[in-house]
């Protein structure tokens, strides 16, 4: 068996799994997020991918969705805190007039406007059709002007050599890095390792779809409860949006 | 025959010489060397980390880019604003401009996660870029500086020098604007954000880039013996000292607008009271030696020694090291406000004062760029006719009065007779 | 003249590029060649002769497609090189890029070519650990969670009619 009908064929497995959908219940159907777009087809802006995080579901102990991310895109550190990658991080915000506290995930909020491609000298920080803020390793120099434009501190910079790498997350010294929003996933028609950890072992705080589509699931939830953009004020339209703040 | 300024290579063969070749060339191996090092290993040697992403070699890097456009302006003052007492400084001024870019462009490259990619950033442009675009602005500067010292030192350049000299001129002054935007232009961080950034770069070259020049004019002419006039002196520290007083103006301005929005208050707090380093740098560095101290030796009698004038100058350029410091990395060790008026902490250090502390092979790489300007420097005064061999007053002031010698031998592009012989038979003690 | 110059002398360096082939081919043979691993699959995306030669401009080409514009299942993926030509000797572990026993390094390691793509790539074929399933790489697989909770989705009144 050759290696191209290997992938055809676990390729249209997926395509076949994705495009099933199930009725769990009269009105309900357990279906896809989304299809796995068909080999050749390049991402559409008819799509924008967006994260709705709904901080009330979210717990301070609970990290499920960095360890999947780490397990997912491997970039397990090597103990160097200050150096290591984080391309997610659960951040604790208190308020210190009441000492109200929260917890919430952050990641690369996949802006519509994002500094990161703007200050980019090369192109490498790169927005994909679908929204999915994306570094073309291939042609980034390590500048790291990205990383100084970011609100978000989103981005990491590879500091060491890598070696085994997850197949479909490349990455590698003097380049930076980040969320993916687990695009290697999206395009196969799945949600990012993070929500479906979340769901499976966290607190089910994340809704993974599409912000495009008045009746996904995210953009029901934004119309019925609304949500917050961090840094709001900087305009940036970002695609991860978070209820409860 | 009437007298004039004339240009001769610098002899260049006393053991002194040598030896400050030997020092430059060896500092330039040791910032090479570290750039491999870190390369090699990765940057997690250097003190570089995650929150402060640009270190100290950034901030040797745009301490000499913003040196360059400024040492360019000695230059500009004789053929842009027809001060032709200048004009004999001119082409040590565009050679400077060059060789202090190229040093500082040198560490920014070196400094890359992937030097090897140089080529990328060629090949590959984003125009929303300020970097983008600082690319051809550097590339063009030193294109187009190179054109304006061909028409000082050529004869057949010479009619096209008051153009070529106001493009330089403008182009100087893009340059900075755009080295002031990459910091002035990013949206997210408390310290930059500001508009004022560009044109205060702008004014903190004219400091860094006459510091510079004054520096190397001095030891040039102390180190060969080569006649230097005391009033060529008085004007060129009189002018640092306005320019410094500039720079407290502008960096005054941009401080009391930060501190009037209580948005800002926080970053103001952490740089002028409780930044630690960054504070003690802020006012010890960048304050106190880098303008009180030079204005006060520029405009006081010490002025008139030129002991003192270096000492200001070089104050000056410590003071603007300083500024990098506390500009560049302060402004990073702030940490980012994600939700305003709430305390945030997470294993990325969020909410907390970064850490930095510069590693070895940082400062040899900045330090290096630094060696790589003025062995160029050297090299190319020794090669070529750069510096006038009698810079006496009342030669400058004679040829200036004659119209600055356009066109009568000023520059070195022939050698004519009856000249003056050479002042500096043997360059004295070099270092 | 000139013209006739020019002809002749590149007559004449036919003429010794004719000669020197000749003297070349029994030397020819004592050439060492690469020693390539055996690959999987019996036979590659393209005919061998033009993966020689261009098997650079489709992974570059694909390269950019894939990341930049998201067209996936292209006909040359770098994956797809690996899962075929990276293959383990017996009892050994799968060799790394830089050992002559890896296809890609036995090939440039001879040409002397340098590449970049194991800067950041895995350069071997990911194979589940012993007594390990690992998630699925990418979205091929689906085992794990496949249909994931999340993607519940409630019908609105309208799509109910339908």
């Amino acid at each position: 068996m050759s290696g191209t009908d290997a992938s055809r064929r676990r390729f249209l497995a997926g395509t076949a799994a994705a495009a099933a959908g199930l009725a769990v219940a009269p009105g309900v159907l357990l279906m896809p997020l989304a299809q796995a777009r068909r080999a050749g087809e390049p991402a559409s802006s008819d799509v924008r991918w967006g994260l709705l995080v709904d901080t009330t579901r979210c717990s301070d102990g609970c990290d499920a969705c960095v360890r999947a991310c780490k397990e997912e895109n491997g970039w397990e550190g090597v103990g160097r805190p200050k150096t290591d990658a984080q391309w997610i991080r659960k951040v604790k915000v208190r308020d210190p007039r009441t000492g109200h506290t929260q917890s919430l995930p952050l990641m690369c909020q996949h802006c519509k406007h994002p500094p990161c491609v703007d200050v980019c000298p090369t192109g490498a920080s790169m927005k994909r059709a679908d929204g999915i803020v994306l570094v073309d390793k291939h042609i980034c120099i390590g500048c790291r002007y990205c990383m100084m434009a970011c609100p978000y501190s989103a981005r990491s910079f590879v500091h060491e050599d890598v070696r085994d790498q997850r197949e479909h997350a490349p990455r590698g010294k003097g380049t930076v890095e980040s969320c993916t929003l687990c695009v290697h996933r999206v395009d196969a028609g799945r949600v990012p390792a993070c929500v479906e950890a979340c769901a499976a072992e966290g607190g089910g705080a994340l809704v993974f779809g599409d912000l495009k589509d008045p009746s996904s699931e995210i953009s029901r939830r934004l119309a019925a409860h609304g949500a917050e953009e961090i840094r709001a004020d900087l305009g940036l339209d970002t695609g991860v949006r978070y209820y409860g703040i | 025959m009437k007298p004039h300024v004339h240009f001769r290579e610098i002899e260049g063969r006393s053991p002194g010489y040598y030896a400050l070749l030997g020092l430059l060339g060896l500092l330039v191996g040791a910032g090479l060397v570290s750039a491999l090092y870190m390369e090699i290993e990765g940057h997690w040697v250097t003190g570089m980390n995650n929150r402060i992403v640009w270190g100290t070699p950034h901030v040797f890097a745009v301490f000499l880019i913003v040196a360059a456009s400024g040492a360019l302006n000695v230059a500009s003052i004789a053929s842009v604003f027809g001060r032709l007492q200048y004009k004999p400084l001119a082409p040590l001024s565009g050679l400077l401009a060059i060789a202090l870019l190229v040093g500082g462009l040198a560490v920014l490259v070196l400094d890359l996660g992937r030097p090897d990619r140089l080529i990328v950033a060629m090949t590959h442009y984003n125009f929303k870029s300020i970097f983008a675009w600082n690319i051809f602005l550097y590339t063009g500067f030193m294109a187009i500086v190179a054109a304006y010292l061909w028409t000082m030192m050529d004869r057949m350049g010479r009619p096209y020098s008051k153009p070529v000299g106001l493009l330089a001129f403008v182009w100087r002054l893009i340059l900075t604007t755009g080295t002031g935007s990459i910091f002035g232009w990013l949206v997210a961080r408390q310290a930059y954000d500001a508009a004022i950034m560009a044109p205060m770069f702008i004014v903190f070259s004219f400091a860094y880039g006459l510091a510079i020049f004054l520096l190397v004019l001095l030891a040039a002419y102390g180190w060969t013996g080569r006649p230097l006039g005391e009033g060529l002196l008085r004007r060129l520290k009189n002018l640092l000292g306005i320019f410094v007083a500039a720079s407290l103006y502008f960096v005054t301005v941009y401080h009391l607008t930060n501190l009037y929005a209580a948005e800002h208050t926080g970053v103001e707090r952490f740089i002028l009271l409780e930044g630690g380093i960054y504070t003690a740098l802020f006012w010890l560095g960048q304050v106190v030696a880098g303008y009180l101290l030079p204005m006060a030796i520029v405009f006081s009698p010490l002025g008139r020694s030129r002991g003192w004038i270096a000492t200001a100058a070089g104050l000056v350029v410590l003071g603007g090291l300083a500024q990098m410091y506390v500009t560049i990395i302060g402004g990073q060790a702030y940490p980012l406000i994600l939700f305003p008026g709430k305390e945030v902490s997470s294993s990325f250090f969020d909410g907390v004062v970064a850490d930095y502390a510069p590693s070895l092979p940082e400062v040899l790489l900045g330090v290096g760029g630094i060696a790589i300007a003025l062995l160029a420097v050297a090299v190319a005064v020794r090669v070529l006719r750069f510096l006038p061999e009698d810079l006496r007053d009342e030669l400058v002031e004679a040829q200036a009065a004659a119209g600055g010698g356009d066109g009568s031998g000023t520059a070195g592009g022939e050698r004519s007779g009856g000249a003056a012989p050479e002042a500096a038979a043997a360059p004295g003690s070099a270092g | 003249m000139r013209g006739v110059m020019a002809k002749t002398g590149r007559v004449l360096a036919l003429l010794a590029l004719v000669a020197l082939g000749a003297m070349a081919r029994p030397v020819a043979a004592e050439v060492p060649k690469p020693k390539l691993p055996p690959a999987k699959g019996e036979k590659c995306v393209e005919p061998t002769e033009v993966m020689r030669r261009k098997h650079m401009d489709y992974l570059l080409h694909q390269r950019d497609d894939t990341l930049r514009r998201g067209i996936r299942g292209g006909k040359y993926s770098l994956r797809e090189c690996l899962e075929c030509h990276v293959t383990a000797q017996a009892g050994q572990p799968l060799p790394t890029y830089g050992s002559p026993d890896h296809f890609c390094s036995a090939c440039h390691q001879y040409a002397a070519v340098q590449i970049d793509c194991f800067s950041c790539h895995r350069d071997r074929p990911e194979q589940p650990a012993a007594g390990q399933a690992r998630a699925p790489a990418s979205g091929d697989g689906l085992t794990g969670p496949a249909i994931p909770v999340r993607t519940l989705k409630v019908l609105g009144p309208a799509e109910e009619k339908r």
